[in-house]
């Protein structure tokens, strides 16, 4: 028979029975064998894997410490010597998701063996740590422990059996963002036209790439003397002036770039080019302002039918880059264009 | 980032593509472009008459921004 395979389990101070908020600073610490949810797992794994140590750590301490603490827990994970890793489950619990996830971020990279997690899908540590561990969705309270519990041991074994992993429906895991080449029998074309015609039918369909939830905001009142307004550009197409200063990121960019066009009655290909690696820069090298309309609306601030261009346009690349960055860097600018006194935005997207 | 614009309190027109993912995203003025890799251009076009393209983008898209709206509308 082969050998059992080796699981050390991540606990905080709660589920690893040290104490509730007031034990939550303790440091890192590990003990042998399993303790807490592990003693639940035992028969479910029967004789094919056993707990060989736990890893516990206070949820303030790891918050408080993201990147020494992950670091400390992996080198206590290590000393076990083990095959894959559980954490959690954190069910809605912030700090202890964040944990979980941050130690598997930390065991995937530095240990390179599989870890497996449960959580709340809107505890910040899923859309945090998502892609490092095989996460179970539990409910929002340690009330779902008799059920996630048995379905982080079946990834679990799943995981150690070396078989393929199947998809997050399949294997009852969240979706992790990650994208995989499969074959299937019949193209996109059909496969979409199949979809399109359940629609309309009103019969049920199941898509292949679900959209993230996106909110609304109310429209604002519109302008009412655009000849006095200001109107600044705001684009997401990537201008940026020649040689790309800021080095804004050809895709999944991490910053936004301001820049001076006051002195700029038109773009051209000797003063600014694009940054964005998502579609073909040919026609935007060329001619900017065929991204950023720079000439036109100059004429029109000469000929009185705007305002005023703003001295300052606010340019990223869209291309692969988070909700949440795009988000932070408009978030960010527009109140500066507010501080600028700017009425209105053109907004700009390749 | 037209939604954050939005939501500081400054009127925004969305000029794009592809007008399913502004709607999607929830910008509330939309005017459709020409081509992802040249929104507001047309190389196949002569220089002058490619601005003139130009021209009547941004006006459509001023003309948004004068309009007012109860929620998104795309600006044909």
């Amino acid at each position: 028979m082969a050998a059992k395979s080796r699981i050390v389990w991540y606990l905080n101070q709660f589920f690893g029975q040290i104490g509730s908020e007031d034990k939550a600073d303790i440091p890192p610490q590990k003990h042998e064998g399993g303790i807490g949810p592990a003693a639940g797992a035992k028969n479910l794994l029967k004789d094919k894997a056993e707990v060989v140590g736990t890893v516990i750590c206070g949820d303030t301490y790891f918050g408080e410490n993201v990147e020494s603490a992950a670091k400390e827990v992996v080198e206590l994970i290590a000393s076990f010597n083990p095959d894959i890793v559980i954490a959690g489950p954190a069910f809605n619990a912030g700090r202890y998701g964040v944990a979980c996830g941050a130690v598997a971020k930390a065991v995937s990279e530095e240990l390179n063996i599989p870890v497996i997690s449960g959580m709340y899908p809107e505890n910040p540590g899923v859309d945090m740590y998502k892609n490092y561990a095989y996460m179970v969705e539990t409910v929002n309270s340690a009330a779902g422990m008799r059920k996630a519990l048995p379905q982080m041991i079946n990834l679990t074994l799943k995981v150690l059996s070396g078989e393929p992993m199947g998809t997050p429906k399949e294997e009852g895991y969240m979706p992790r963002g990650l994208r995989k080449n499969v074959f299937v029998s019949e193209r996109g074309s059909k496969r979409a036209v199949d979809m399109l015609i359940k629609k309309l039918k009103g019969e049920e369909f199941e898509t292949e790439f679900p959209m993230p939830d996106f909110d609304r905001v109310d429209p604002n009142p519109a302008i009412k003397d655009m000849s006095n307004a200001k109107i600044a550009i705001v684009t997401s197409g990537g201008i940026v002036p020649k040689g790309n200063p800021d080095k804004i990121e050809a895709s999944s960019a991490s910053k936004y770039g301001k820049y001076d066009i006051s002195g700029f009655d038109k773009l051209s290909e000797a003063d600014h080019e694009t940054a964005h690696g998502g579609y073909d820069p040919t026609y935007a090298d060329a001619e900017p302002d065929r991204v950023i309309p720079v000439d036109v609306l100059r004429d029109m601030e000469k000929e009185g039918v705007i305002g005023e261009l703003h001295r300052y346009f606010y340019t990223t690349v869209g291309n692969g880059t988070a909700v949440a960055s795009s988000k932070a860097f408009a978030a960010e600018f527009s109140k500066e264009l507010l501080a600028d006194g700017v009425d209105a935005v053109i907004l700009t997207s390749t | 980032m037209v939604k954050e614009i939005e939501r500081a309190g400054i009127p925004v027109v969305h000029m794009c593509t592809v007008v399913p993912i502004s709607v999607t995203v929830g910008a509330n003025r939309i005017v459709p472009t020409v081509a992802i890799p040249h929104p507001l251009g047309n190389p196949k076009l002569s220089l002058e008459d490619e601005k003139k393209l130009r021209r009547k983008l941004v006006e459509k898209a001023l003309e948004a921004l004068e309009t007012e709206v109860s929620g998104q509308q795309v600006f044909e």
